[in-house]
């Protein structure tokens, strides 16, 4: 069944919300996804939480994935890819647990899938309104602008969650998926493009965060600002990963 | 031996010789890989050499430029455990990569099987094989 993808074919389409100690918000977002997208299954990576994060998502109808010990989203989201891989899924749609992100973008997101293998839900973007100042605003611009000249394609916001990947992403990502800081978005991008994917964004609006403010001291943020920049050095001066050729099928790895 | 005589050297032999001891000890209970054993069985080797032929601190002395003899021992000593600090960095990011690796199949194993094994109480509030004790 994972041999030649019927082009008429309907998509399967894999929601990955990866969550971690997000009880009070992960129901109402896996309920709203079944209802925005009702062909859609929803896989939730519980990340090794200490709270009721997987029996709530569970509860609301979602496969839940829950990981031993928590292994960042870097982690959580390569499981999921490579559940995706597997089950020879077409579509993996990454969608936070926080409630952050509008589920109503997810059709949007996937529909750009047509001329891309990536598509990112790009907040400030003229349709969202995202408030960062100062050094973390500088890291975002600088991210944003390095990773444009590398995709050659315009992508305003690298850091965002909010993202559908097709087949050839889901199995770069089913194998390279880092865990480093800013592994999960900064550097998977970089992974994606010097895999020659297509990167595309598309403009979405996010919502308030359900718990809690992003903290925006200064110090934090300049800390941000060269954890950023290491991370994105490390990540280009990497050697290229191979793109495997070899689809759906579980080898042991490149830890030997 | 007039080196033996001198009071410095017969405790650093001694302590060499311990530090074999518990090496090949930890070897035998393969406590210790031996794999990481090599570069110790080296530095021991090394103050073994040196313990009883001091003259090649002097002669590697000349040969580096450092003045002093010993300034020399304590910079390739701290050069030795630096390196070992390094390799031990590196066999953790190792061990993290894998163990990372196989938290995510045991989670995608897990799921696998839930899904095979028919729910018990399926459709009802509770989740099947849960450790928390769920509020039913």
């Amino acid at each position: 069944m994972t041999g030649m993808p019927d082009p008429q074919a309907p998509k399967r389409v894999l929601v990955v919300v990866p969550a971690w100690n997000e009880q009070g918000s992960v129901g109402a977002v896996v309920s709203e996804i079944r209802k925005e997208c009702p062909q859609a299954a929803v896989l939730v990576v519980d990340d090794g939480s200490g709270d009721l994060t997987s029996v709530v998502a569970r509860n609301a109808g979602a496969l839940v994935c829950r990981l031993p010990f928590n292994l960042g989203v870097g982690g959580a989201m390569r499981a999921g890819y490579r559940y995706a891989q597997r089950e020879g899924y077409d579509v993996v749609v990454q969608v936070d647990a926080d409630g952050q992100h509008d589920v109503g973008y997810v059709r949007p997101l996937i529909e750009a899938l047509g001329s891309a293998d990536i598509v990112i839900g790009a907040r400030f973007a003229g349709e969202g309104s995202y408030p960062a100042r100062g050094p973390r605003r500088w890291a975002m611009a600088l991210l944003a602008l390095v990773l444009s000249r590398l995709a050659h394609t315009r992508l305003s916001d690298v850091t965002s969650g909010f993202r559908a990947t097709n087949r050839r992403g889901i199995a770069v990502f089913a194998t390279h998926y880092p865990a480093e800081y800013l592994g999960d978005t900064v550097e998977s991008l970089v992974v994606a493009a010097r895999s020659h994917l297509v990167i595309r964004q598309v403009d979405v609006v996010m919502r308030p965060r359900a718990g809690g403010q992003p903290s925006h001291s200064p110090a934090r943020a300049a800390a941000f600002l060269v954890r950023a920049v290491l991370a994105l050095g490390l990540a280009l001066t990497r050697p290229r990963p191979e793109l495997s050729a070899a689809p759906a099928r579980r080898d042991g790895g490149w830890a030997g | 031996m007039s080196v033996l005589e001198q009071s410095g050297y017969p405790f650093a032999l001694v302590v060499a010789v311990l530090l074999l001891l518990a090496l090949f000890w930890l070897l035998r209970t393969q406590r210790l890989r031996e794999k990481y054993s090599v570069l110790w069985f080296a530095v021991i080797v090394g103050v073994v050499l040196l313990t009883f032929v001091p003259a090649i601190t002097g002669w590697l002395t000349g040969l580096v430029g450092v003045t002093t003899p010993i300034n020399l021992v304590f910079i390739l000593a701290f050069l030795v455990l630096l390196v070992v600090c390094i390799q031990l960095s590196i066999e953790i990011s190792t061990l993290e990569e894998s163990a990372r690796t196989v938290a995510e199949e045991v989670a995608l194993l897990r799921l696998e099987m839930e899904r095979r094994t028919p729910d018990p109480d399926a459709g009802g509030p509770r989740p099947a094989g849960d450790d928390g004790g769920a509020p039913s």
